[in-house]
């Protein structure tokens, strides 16, 4: 970090010199970032301070900026699944699974139930694994060390489940279009059951380190509120609008991928609209999430896991070496792709962040027109001019934290 | 699509459509602070996202979509309607909505930076995520994938 002593615009250059008398109070210039811990990534703010109070705070984008969108645009469709889950680390499977929603309702393709209650399980599996390393982080920042060490721990089961399904723990690419890459592997259930059985006790135990902290409590309560009308003005969106008292959930409002079946339920009682409520909200998310999964793993169906469309679903290996139609139907997929009628799409999703949705142009090819990614971290973080100003530096972490933003997200 | 939006717009609507459930307007691109604040003094208080499409090399060359969000804060059902209008290739201007929408503004300075549409009474408009000193706009349809030959000797 460097720091700079600049002058106000209305004093003259020569005023500065130490023999002129100050008429004004200065103001230091703090560059925070890109290196900075406690930005969660490549975020660089530069702050103006008067003392102790945030004067301005302009945020700086574009580090992890790597061109995804563009990049779209020359992949088929089924290609393009791969680049979705690599803009939020975070949160791969919802990336995926707006993207394939969208493509879904623009090729007008039904997905089997198998493979909807499987986005489900694994959607709410990747909720628990966002807030986890957002809780050690956050909590990391104010000092609580031991924190990260148990949120990692448990978040290390959900990548194992992550890998088990899909191979990978984190550029999983598991929901295509259609369905799924492949189908459940041996004694998954049994795997997840083991998880969401013993998540719940292991939530009471983080709860049990901050809930009633006292540094814990004085950091967070009253600490980063803004009015409510000016962040839906802003666009902010998920746990942090919900924290605010707006009980708003796409899996609610509108359901997709049989969310309906699950009932969903949003936290209503915290709307103190600061950090504390935030986590408080989140932690609520967490044990809805575990709830949903074992719903979802209880009530998985049987049947196939992509749709019966054998243009767009690459054929099973099997039917691809003994059937002449499945292996033409495979090379055309892996060559040239399939196409997608003309017209645009933007569905909703809600991604750990918030609302996150794929506008979709298709001309008619093979390959996206273009998509423009409206994700949550972008929603979010323009708020954080309006959240630090006038508030103290020594807030700023807690409220950065408390936005939870993941800088590949934002940037993409 | 409640049809109270499109009669309530009136003639300022050029053609309304309803593709795959999703409410779309066309209006003209001078009439776009119109359209979104009288929207928004319907119930729409939130622009969930301002998209820009290059349709290179069609005139007029620029897209620009507004996917607004009516989200009830005391009951009621939410809606989505989009509104787009297009800008000329040649000098792509158009009034932005910061006024009627704080959140408007990283949209559009995005816009700027990839497309190259210039949003006029933008409070700050700047590049938003490519480097300040960068030449071009990466999103146009034009710019090759791979970039151009950058002569770092002869830009220093």
């Amino acid at each position: 970090m460097a720091d700079t002593l600049v002058a106000p615009a209305d004093i003259a250059p020569d005023a500065l010199s130490a023999e002129a008398p100050r008429k004004s109070k200065r103001l230091m210039t703090l560059n925070m970032g890109p290196q900075h811990p406690s930005t969660h990534g490549v975020l660089r703010i530069v702050l103006e301070l008067d003392g102790e109070t945030i004067v301005s705070a302009k945020p700086d984008l574009g580090y992890l900026h790597t061109g995804i969108e563009k990049e779209m645009e020359v992949k088929t469709w089924q290609q393009a699944v791969t680049l979705t889950d690599r803009c939020d680390y975070l949160a791969n499977l919802s990336n995926n699974l707006a993207y394939a929603l969208g493509v879904e309702k623009m090729l007008g393709l039904e997905v089997p139930a198998k493979a909807q209650v499987t986005r489900v399980m694994l959607c709410e599996l990747t909720r628990i694994n966002s807030h986890l390393v957002w809780l050690g982080t956050h909590a990391l920042d104010m000092g609580a060390m031991s924190m990260f060490f148990y949120c990692m721990r448990e978040r290390e089961e959900v990548l194992k489940l992550f890998e088990m399904f899909s191979g990978q723990r984190m550029m999983t690419s598991y929901i295509r279009i259609g369905g799924l890459a492949l189908d459940h592997p041996r004694g998954w259930d049994k795997k997840v059951k083991a998880f969401v059985d013993d998540f719940p006790s292991k939530i009471d135990q983080y709860e049990s380190l901050l809930d009633n902290n006292p540094i814990w409590k004085q950091r967070t309560i009253g600490v980063g509120a803004l009015d409510v009308d000016r962040m839906i003005a802003l666009g902010v969106s998920g746990p942090m609008i919900r924290a605010a008292g707006v009980p708003w959930d796409v899996r609610v409002d509108e359901p997709y991928s049989s969310y309906e079946k699950f009932g969903v339920r949003v936290p209503t009682e915290f709307t103190n609209n600061d950090v504390y409520d935030r986590y408080r909200v989140r932690m609520f998310e967490l044990r809805e999430s575990c709830r949903l999964a074992k719903a979802a793993m209880e009530a998985m169906p049987e049947g196939p896991f992509q749709a019966d469309a054998p243009k767009i679903v690459l054929p099973d290996r099997e039917k691809m070496k003994t059937q002449m139609e499945s292996l033409i139907y495979h090379f055309k997929i892996v060559t040239e792709g399939f196409t997608v009628p003309a017209g645009e799409v933007y569905v909703p999703v809600e991604s750990p962040r918030g609302e996150i949705a794929y506008y979709m142009v298709s001309d008619g090819g093979n390959k996206p027109y273009r998509v423009h990614m409206r994700t949550p971290s972008f929603g979010n973080l323009q708020a954080l001019e309006a959240l630090f100003d006038r508030k103290s530096i020594a807030d700023s972490i807690a409220t950065l934290g408390s936005m939870d933003f993941v800088l590949g997200d934002t940037d993409r | 699509m409640d049809n109270s939006h499109i009669a309530a717009l009136g003639g300022l609507v050029l053609e309304a459509s309803d593709t795959l459930n999703e409410a779309t307007v066309h209006v003209a691109a001078e009439k776009i602070i119109e359209v979104l604040s009288l929207l928004k003094s319907r119930g729409f208080n939130r622009l969930s996202a301002v998209s820009g499409v290059d349709w290179h090399p069609q005139e007029p060359r620029f897209e620009l979509v507004y996917n607004l969000h009516a989200l009830p804060l005391k009951g009621g059902k939410q809606e989505r309607i989009r509104v787009k209008c297009r800008v000329s290739g040649a000098a792509p201007e158009i009034a932005s909505a910061v006024p009627v929408w704080e959140g408007a503004g990283w949209y559009e300075r995005e816009i700027f930076d990839l497309l190259g549409v210039t949003f006029t009474g933008h409070p700050d408009m700047r590049r938003l995520l490519m480097p300040d000193g960068w030449v071009g706009h990466p999103l146009r349809k034009d710019f090759p994938i791979h970039g151009h030959k950058y002569d770092y000797a002869e830009n220093k």
